[in-house]
């Protein structure tokens, strides 16, 4: 269909378990491996500021996995993601508050509630696809804000809940260093469970909705089952990941779930590259510090004439938000095929070296 | 007097969903000539609506000549954004197209946040009389002109498409891209075309809205308000979108009146078009006059 899922040339495999397996050598489960163990250790040299900025990166990408599966591999697009992810915050805050289930246990449980919630909006998408699925799910999306504000039982109303820290055995994973390991332990979880989901029966069928739904049909794949399954799937990883936000912030509010978020989290997974794992992470990076990094431009702008021309300090909320509509943009017209593939090339490019053909 | 506030409240209906017909009517037009959903529609109304506010409030022009501004700016306008924006996509899939339109709304609503500021700006005052009386009912004299306006545009809307030149291409290339170009008719043309007159139609909408309301990026949420009436009238149906835009006011107004009436549970007004959205997707996806879409393999 498109480049993306192509292979470089190079890249030989003569057995279906080969085909087949997560990692494409040894080398690169070893890289893996290696990569997280930096990850794991990067507490004990950045400073907890930079630490919160990888916490977030963590439970976005979860989320962002997430959407993922959803329009990158079914081809279902939607446009309320973000309230999945606060019904993930909500239900963990509720699980830990009302029943005092303790909040290790609370976190999965959020995400499969969520999961269900999920599997109950999925229903359109057995009847519409494509824009329409769009347009019901930006319309549930405003429904479920609603619902936020309205069910004070569950949300706390306009108070928002309070979200108690997690702690094991005693031990408060209250601070950012510690409860980096949580996002960090998760975040590896979600990303073998949707790599294996992937490569399952299921996994492939949802690819097969999305290349053509009407051949998968006659192939024997049950749409309707495919589609409201692949909402299930998604939202549980974004609950996933909004119960480790609501237990990070330890406050969850009602505001913070609109439609903004939803967009930021379609953002992360066309930046990061449609229909592929690493590219939701590559995203969710980009879309965290992307702000960031708007920030420290306008403040190193700060004084020159640019600066008093355009009043910038003033604008830093304003030209955050700007840059995440053009970024989308440029990303859509120069490179549709997003941070992944780039890497792929890049990759390829030096494994060919110097004989690229 | 729950009477009269009911009738009040239809009337109101009537005139804000002939408002929303008129925005839905230029959300269809793009869609039917270049199969883009526009998700930017609200801020074509925000664009239009502070441009020219900024042209009354800082060059004290008379209203018509900043009218006239307005609307030549914003051909312009939606023919650049045509260009600039969705031309490199033509033939992406629809989620592209989606993503593309959703990062213009993003774009152009912190833009008009930073030019312009957060809060609500009343437009200077027009008519020497805030409202008349109608029947007993009082009838603010914006809604009137509103209501009027609106009128206008629909019936020169079905002029253009019956009588012009253009318009006939642009029905032309609606029902059969590759015929029309092959007798002649210029795609590009009509596809800057239906963006420039979308663009130029949204404008007026927020510039009534505007005097109506104030303006504030609220506006805005206009551009999302239009989805449960083209659902409802059908995503390619002119036609079907002012019935949806005027069933859409109405509905929302008898909410409103529910609500306060007996339920009490606020924000009703707000909610009940998306209910309705998926009430009419799940029974009717095509929507009441939108053509189906029949796959063959």
């Amino acid at each position: 269909m498109n480049l993306k899922n192509s292979r470089p040339c190079g890249d030989f495999r003569t057995s279906y378990f080969k085909d087949m397996s997560m990692f494409e050598d040894k080398k690169g489960f070893y890289l893996a491996c290696l990569g997280v163990f930096i990850l794991a250790c990067s507490p004990l040299f950045l400073d907890s500021y930079l630490i919160s900025l990888l916490i977030y990166i963590g439970f976005y990408a979860i989320a962002a996995l997430g959407l993922n599966i959803l329009v990158g591999f079914t081809g279902q697009i939607s446009v309320g993601h973000a309230v999945f992810f606060g019904f993930g915050a909500f239900a963990s805050a509720w699980l830990n508050n009302s029943f005092l289930i303790p909040v290790f246990f609370c976190i999965p449980l959020a995400a499969i509630l969520t999961a269900f919630i999920g599997l109950l909006f999925g229903i359109p998408a057995a009847r519409v696809k494509g824009l329409y699925l769009a347009i019901a799910t930006l319309a549930a999306q405003f429904i479920m804000e609603d619902f936020f504000s309205r069910a004070s039982w569950f949300t706390g109303g306009v108070d928002g809940a309070s979200a108690a820290p997690l702690k094991i055995f005693g031990i408060f994973f209250d601070s950012d260093a510690k409860y980096f390991f949580i996002v960090l332990f998760w975040l590896v979880v979600s990303f073998i469970i949707a790599t294996n989901i992937l490569r399952t029966r299921d996994g492939r069928a949802f690819l097969a909705v999305r290349d053509h739904y009407l051949s998968a049909e006659m192939m024997g794949i049950n749409l309707m089952k495919y589609r409201i399954l692949s909402f299930g799937i998604s939202s549980f990883f974004a609950g996933l990941g909004g119960a480790l936000y609501g237990h990070y912030l330890n406050f969850v509010s009602i505001e913070e779930f609109n439609i903004q978020l939803s967009i930021t989290f379609l953002a992360m997974i066309i930046i990061g590259g449609l229909g592929s794992i690493r590219g939701s992470m590559m995203g969710a990076a980009f879309m965290v510090l992307l702000p960031e990094i708007m920030d420290w431009l306008t403040r190193s702008l700060a004084g020159t004439s640019i600066d008093s021309a355009l009043s910038l300090s003033e604008a830093i909320p304003f030209i955050k938000e700007a840059s995440i509509g053009l970024v989308i943009i440029l990303f859509l017209i120069f490179e549709p095929n997003g941070l992944a593939y780039r890497w792929g090339q890049i990759r390829a490019w030096f494994k060919l070296y110097p004989f690229s053909y | 007097m729950a009477f009269n506030f009911l009738i009040q409240l239809l009337v109101n209906g009537l005139i804000i969903g002939l408002l929303y017909g008129v925005v839905a009517m230029s959300f269809v037009l793009i869609y039917k000539s270049s199969q883009v959903v526009n998700f930017a529609q609200g801020e074509f109304l925000l664009v239009g609506a502070w441009a020219c506010w900024w042209l009354l409030a800082k060059f004290a022009l008379p209203f018509y000549l900043a009218f006239l501004l307005t609307l030549i700016f914003m051909i312009f306008f939606g023919i650049l954004v045509q260009i600039i924006v969705l031309k490199p996509l033509i033939g992406e899939p629809i989620i592209s197209i989606i993503m593309v339109t959703i990062g213009l709304s993003i774009f152009f609503q912190a833009m008009m946040n930073w030019m312009f500021g957060v809060f609500t700006e009343p437009f200077p005052a027009i008519f020497s009389t805030e409202s008349i009386k109608i029947f007993g009912l009082n009838v603010q004299t914006a809604y009137l002109m509103s209501g009027l306006i609106s009128i206008l545009i629909m019936i020169s809307f079905a002029l253009f498409f019956k009588k012009s030149r253009l318009g006939l291409a642009m029905r032309a290339t609606a029902f059969d891209q590759q015929a029309a170009q092959s007798l002649g008719v210029s795609i590009k043309q009509v596809f800057a075309a239906a963006w420039a007159i979308s663009a130029m139609v949204s404008a007026v909408a927020g510039v009534v809205f505007g005097i109506v309301n104030g303006i504030s990026s609220g506006i805005a949420f206009m551009g999302i308000k239009v989805f449960p009436a083209v659902i409802l009238g059908g995503l390619d149906s002119v036609l079907g979108a002012i019935l949806g835009g005027l069933v859409i006011g109405l509905l929302e107004h008898i909410a409103h009146y529910i609500d306060v009436q007996f339920l009490n549970i606020g924000n009703l007004m707000r909610i009940a078009p998306f209910y309705a959205l998926i009430i009419i997707l799940m029974i009717k996806p095509y929507g009441f006059f939108g053509t189906k879409d029949i796959e063959r393999v």
